[in-house]
């Protein structure tokens, strides 16, 4: 492949993926408002559209055409910065996060991913952590005691349930051995065999070898728990506690400016849960049928189908839980959790070592 | 040539970024300055082919020591600086020291100017040749440092601890 079709390439899958992601945001955001209504026995959106579907075009022009206030007594360079900085590093993520294989157009073939590195979970986790500066700037940037008690909350709950996050994440990639995302599906390839014939035939050739079903499931529930307190949702958002802190970390902020938070918090759920089919449930594998050209897109329906799922638990779990205490927060994050994914990750590391 | 590029723009961002800590007056601007120079550092590790090692940097640095060091200067809530004209010993003993040590690294770099060149590639970059030599290699070392870290944290907690916090402890137990 030569640079200028490699580059043309990838502003192509840049621009895809970019439209693909913005738009889940957007219908993320409506499928919130409709679930939670339709728990709470309300509608939700109604009006725009049938069932509301074009209340997320109608939000956007609202938000653009709102006047854009900035408070007199904000710290300017920094004010504006800050959902710059939020929303950019919540869309960087999803460029070393693989959908499925390889498509072939015409005479190029090329992954369905924007970049394969072979140290995709760090850049992402990287990338995530450096997220903490715009909800940090911005409680701070605000002058306002409201905001920064917000911004205070977020980055420490931030930098507290990274730790757990990440050491949930070890099991998976002592298992897989690579930090590649596309390396660490491949690992999850096929089911489990025990010899046994009938036990083979009848059960364990629907029990794919993914990395929950592998021991992982601890890890995995740990890792839910910590991308909850992360992406700052129910029962985790006390950064925007409105019951104490009025709007938290963006009470300063209307029109684009508060959008952006926003995008970067949906943003970021999508990430996690993109995270969470790829490391736990096998990424884009499932059972192909039917037609050729069907089975080509069906590895990325999987895909799609699992992070709708965790987002639909996302929304769900925000229509079921109350909210923390912060005192109760910081003690679950460092009293229970993060034991609990230091003993998934020795008891891991010594079955693996067992085995070899 | 597109290395050459990128490796000129990090380097000239990251001493920017050095110079702007300095000057900046605000604490809030100077550690957001080093945020830059630590993510610009961590490019040009990439750019050496080391990937874990700037990948860490990222992680640990940009993203965990520095968002402590923001929380802290966000949570006293510390003003603008005062601007002084500095102590008469730093301006005595400040600029000849820059001048000689600016003389012995130009002095070091004309005379061995291969001594320090690391091609693309050359240092261990995969996170199982880090893992080698960490776990092997320099594993002495490495669990002597992690014990220190854990001294260094201990002393953290007991000079941060009130005393009546901890008499009351005592009494709870």
């Amino acid at each position: 492949m030569s640079i200028l079709t490699f580059i043309l390439v990838s502003v192509v899958k840049i621009a895809l993926v970019l439209f693909v992601l913005l738009t889940a945001v957007a219908y993320t955001v409506w499928l919130e408002r409709k679930v939670v209504g339709h728990m709470q026995n309300r509608w939700g959106p109604t009006r725009v559209g049938p069932f509301g579907l074009l209340q997320p075009a109608a939000d956007g022009i609202k938000f653009l055409f709102k006047e854009d206030l900035t408070p007199p007594h904000v710290n300017r360079p920094l004010y504006i910065a800050a959902p710059i900085i939020a929303v950019i590093f919540a869309l960087t993520s999803i460029a070393v996060i693989p959908f499925g294989n390889s498509v072939t157009i015409g005479r190029i073939q090329t992954p369905l991913q924007i970049t394969d590195v072979n140290i995709g979970l760090l850049v992402v986790l990287g990338i995530t952590s450096l997220g903490v500066y715009g909800v940090a700037l911005s409680g701070w940037s605000s002058n306002n005691k409201y905001s920064l008690l917000g911004g205070l909350r977020a980055s420490a709950q931030m930098v507290s349930y990274e730790i757990a996050l990440g050491l949930s994440l070890i099991g998976v990639l002592i298992l897989a051995g690579t930090f590649s995302l596309r390396g660490i599906v491949d690992a999850q390839a096929g089911h489990f065999v025990s010899g046994i014939a009938f036990l083979d035939h009848y059960v364990l050739r629907f029990v794919p070898r993914w990395f929950f079903f592998r021991g992982q499931f601890v890890a995995f529930f740990i890792y839910l728990t910590a991308a909850y307190a992360e992406t700052n949702r129910i029962p985790f958002d006390l950064p925007e506690a409105e019951t104490e802190l009025v709007a938290g970390y963006h009470t300063e902020y209307s029109a684009m400016k508060f959008a952006m938070f926003f995008m970067a918090e949906y943003a970021n759920m999508i990430t996690v849960a993109c995270l969470a089919s790829l490391l736990f449930w096998g990424g884009w594998r499932g059972p192909l049928f039917g037609p050729e050209w069907f089975q080509e897109i069906l590895p990325l329906l999987w895909f799609v189908l699992r992070v709708f799922v965790f987002i639909f638990v996302y929304i769900w779990v925000r229509g079921t839980l109350p909210r923390f205490r912060y005192d109760q927060l910081m003690a679950f994050g460092w009293k229970f959790l993060l034991p609990l994914a230091i003993l998934n990750l020795v008891v891991t590391a010594l079955v693996v070592a067992l085995r070899a | 040539m597109l290395h050459m590029i990128l490796f000129l723009a990090f380097a000239v961002l990251s001493v920017a970024g050095a110079v702007n800590l300095l000057i900046q007056r605000h604490p809030i601007s100077s550690a957001l300055s080093l945020v830059v120079v630590m993510g610009s550092l961590a490019v040009e590790y990439l750019l050496l082919g080391a990937e874990f090692v700037a990948a860490v940097q990222v992680i640990v640095y940009a993203g965990a020591i520095m968002v402590l060091f923001v929380f802290v200067i966000m949570l006293l809530n510390a003003g603008e600086e005062e601007r002084t004209h500095g102590s008469r010993v730093a301006w005595l003993l400040g600029i000849p020291g820059v001048l000689a040590l600016t003389v012995i690294i130009c002095w070091a770099l004309v005379e061995h100017s291969m001594a320090g060149v690391a091609a693309i590639g050359a240092l261990p970059g995969p996170p199982a040749d880090i893992a080698e030599l960490l776990f092997h290699e320099f594993l002495l070392p490495f669990e002597v440092t992690s014990i220190l870290v854990l001294i260094a944290i201990m002393g953290a907690v007991v000079l941060a601890a009130r005393p009546e916090s901890v008499e009351q402890t005592k009494k709870e137990s």
